[in-house]
């Protein structure tokens, strides 16, 4: 079945699109209630981000717009070392839509949800005319115990820079989609729940956690030397790509530097404690391929030891980049 | 030798000023991605050659492009990095967003589908590039006429790399060696570069295109004496090149004088498709007009060597990736666009 206006009137087959598709989807308490608003119980201090996902293609190697929404917003809650704890879903779709695809869709939220250990309490639903186009708004709610303090601005000279794992993987698999080109590239698209509460768990110090999407490892990394003004200094050698995806960037004149992930972090951490937070990431789900890329620094800017043994800056990403990743 | 004794000796190089030109825009990428500059003595210095096809496109031919694309039922296909280089005034960008049909594609062979699939719109390619990339356009012309497509043209800029060379060698002055182009080598052959190198007696090295392959080329410069050649990207490189390419090449393009921006017109040193093939250009005699968007962009001083861009007055303030002036600071090979980018300390 198609999308039509009449499914975004707020009458009959809205309601039947919530039934058949949304609810079916997604159950609990606070959401079957249907009431105008959740309530929901709460601790003392809330972490609320919220963001909205226009990816094209809708479903692509190793994820879809699904479980990015809910991967997205939960990831950022985790990098103030908040526990997620709520969500919200508003979808806007174009007329013209497959019902299927929303379905799917749907279903793929909920699993993420449930994987990432939150609860869908609220959602909307809005059609305007288009060609079946399909974007999502996702809000998220987690608390933080006193005592954490993750910020930006917090890295100190001395401590060690930690991702998560390979740079890279969703933008890759991503542009593969849109230019039909066949490989095993996959996208890390992933909520980074375990390797975030697990550090919080072992009293980790850590100082800094930023999830690395749009405008890649470089941007992140130029942001958080601004906001904390040090420099970080950095080993190419040690910052960890596949194979494959390092390919796939030389033959496309693409800078691993500068691309995007979605289920990737930047943890800067104590270097005493740095040890520690590169095994609980690497026992974490998604972490397996974690390593120390480098050391925060009194100075400014992100300075770069290239493997031959040549230094450079890098940039924040300069341009366009890769328009609707996520 | 091996790689930690060059790296040693490229660092406290104390014998004659050196100054070696990378012709090759992918060369000036890897150099300035692997920190090069900071690993060579005072006394090895490295500048950017005219290796880079969009920088050495003059206004005239993006004037022309800006034409097509907002002329009725006609788009232009394109590489991404012609997209925001201005001719006089406009990017085909600029031109875009007033409803000029533009179409970016990674691969010129796209612009085949793209008009069998709308066979009552026309299809113009802007076809720039060296020796590398032109082989790809006679085999576009071969499908055109295999396949029997009358939608499609071409807009050529097609540069050839000697007299380019020879040109710049003269006018700079400084040059006591050049790394050969690596992927246009691969289409002329060493051999090329060889009589090259006798003839002005200046050494090259044609090189590949890692860091350490760059770093033993820039040793094998300081070594080598006028006149002397080395092939050291042996793996892809032969000495007489791919005669099947060059054979296409020539089948469907003459040689003929080009112009180049800042450089005037060069002798010999590009080429048009023949008279026979002539249904397939899109006008590309006689575009020679170069003047500049901006009067103080020192683009075509850039390109033969004779500033570093961060002696350009416009360097990183008025000229910036986001707001480019001038070609270099456009395109992904251009020179200025990688001093900004991957800042040499």
């Amino acid at each position: 079945m198609k999308i039509t206006m009449a499914h975004g009137s707020g009458g009959r087959a809205t309601s039947g699109l919530i039934e058949n598709i949304f609810k079916k989807a997604n159950s609990n308490p606070v959401l079957d209630a249907m009431e105008d608003s959740a309530v929901v119980d709460g601790d003392n201090k809330i972490a609320i981000t919220t963001d909205s996902f226009v990816v094209t293609p809708l479903f692509y190697s190793g994820g879809d717009i699904g479980r990015l929404s809910v991967c997205g917003t939960v990831n950022d809650l985790l990098m103030r070392g908040a526990v997620p704890k709520y969500i919200t879903s508003a979808y806007i779709i174009e007329e013209g839509a497959d019902t299927e695809v929303l379905e799917r869709i749907a279903v793929s939220m909920s699993k993420t949800a449930k994987e990432a250990n939150v609860c869908l309490v609220c959602g909307d639903t809005k059609v305007i005319e288009g060609s079946g186009g399909i974007y999502i708004n996702t809000t998220g709610v987690g608390f933080v115990k006193d005592g954490t303090d993750i910020k930006s601005s917090n890295c100190k000279a001395g401590d060690k820079i930690i991702v998560s794992g390979n740079m890279g993987d969703h933008h890759a698999a991503v542009l593969s989609h849109r230019m039909g080109i066949k490989n095993s590239i996959k996208s890390d698209n992933a909520p980074l729940n375990e390797m975030v509460l697990g550090m919080l768990e072992n009293k980790i110090r850590i100082h800094a956690l930023r999830d690395i999407t749009r405008g890649g490892l470089g941007t992140v990394l130029n942001e958080l030397s601004r906001s904390s003004d040090k420099c970080f200094l950095i080993n190419e050698a040690d910052i960890p790509v596949s194979d494959e995806v390092k390919s796939f960037s030389q033959i496309l004149g693409l800078n691993i530097m500068h691309m995007g992930n979605e289920g990737k972090l930047v943890a800067v951490v104590d270097a005493e404690d740095a040890d520690i937070a590169l095994s609980v990431i690497r026992n974490s789900k998604y972490g397996e391929d974690a390593k120390i890329i480098g050391t925060v620094t009194e100075g400014n800017g992100v300075i770069m030891n290239t493997k031959i043994g040549g230094r450079r800056v890098v940039l924040e990403l300069i341009g366009e980049g890769l328009p609707r990743i996520c | 030798m091996d790689i930690a004794t060059v790296k040693e000796y490229l660092k406290s190089y104390d014998g004659p000023q050196c100054t070696i030109m990378e012709v090759c825009g992918t060369h000036t990428a890897t150099i300035s991605q692997n920190g090069i500059p900071d690993m060579l003595s005072d006394k090895i210095r490295l500048i950017s050659g005219p290796g880079c096809p969009v920088c050495v496109t003059v206004a005239a031919y993006i004037d022309r492009l800006l034409e097509l694309a907002l002329t009725q039922n006609t788009t232009v296909v394109t590489f991404g990095d012609m997209i925001r280089v201005r001719g006089t005034k406009l990017s085909l960008s600029d031109a875009s967003a007033m409803g000029a049909s533009v179409k970016t594609v990674y691969s010129p062979f796209e612009i085949i589908e793209l008009a069998k699939a709308d066979t009552g719109r026309n299809f113009v390619f802007a076809a720039v590039g060296f020796e590398t990339t032109a082989p790809v356009y006679a085999l576009i012309i071969e499908r055109l006429i295999n396949d029997n497509i009358k939608n499609v043209k071409l807009l050529t800029a097609i540069k050839t790399m000697p007299e380019a060379i020879r040109t710049v060698f003269a006018k700079n002055g400084k040059i006591t060696g050049f790394l050969a182009p690596g992927h246009v080598s691969i289409i002329t052959g060493y051999e090329l570069f060889l009589d090259l190198a006798k003839k002005l007696q200046v050494p090259f090295v044609v090189s590949g295109f890692s860091g350490e392959e760059l770093l033993l080329s820039v040793y094998a410069l300081t070594k080598l004496k006028g006149g002397q050649a080395l092939n050291m990207y042996t793996s892809v490189v032969t000495t007489e090149g791919n005669e099947r390419a060059k054979e296409k090449l020539l089948k469907y393009f003459k040689i003929t004088d080009a112009p180049w921006r800042g450089m005037g017109i060069i002798k010999n040193s590009g080429m048009v498709l023949k008279e026979e093939y002539g249904e397939f250009d899109a006008g590309s005699q006689n575009l020679i007009s170069d003047s500049m968007y901006n009067s103080a962009c020192k683009c075509a001083d850039v390109i033969s060597g004779m500033l570093s861009p961060c002696e350009c007055p416009l360097f990183g303030g008025v000229c910036t990736p986001e707001n480019p002036q001038g070609a270099c600071m456009v395109s992904a090979k251009g020179a200025c666009f990688h001093h900004y980018v991957n800042k040499r300390l």
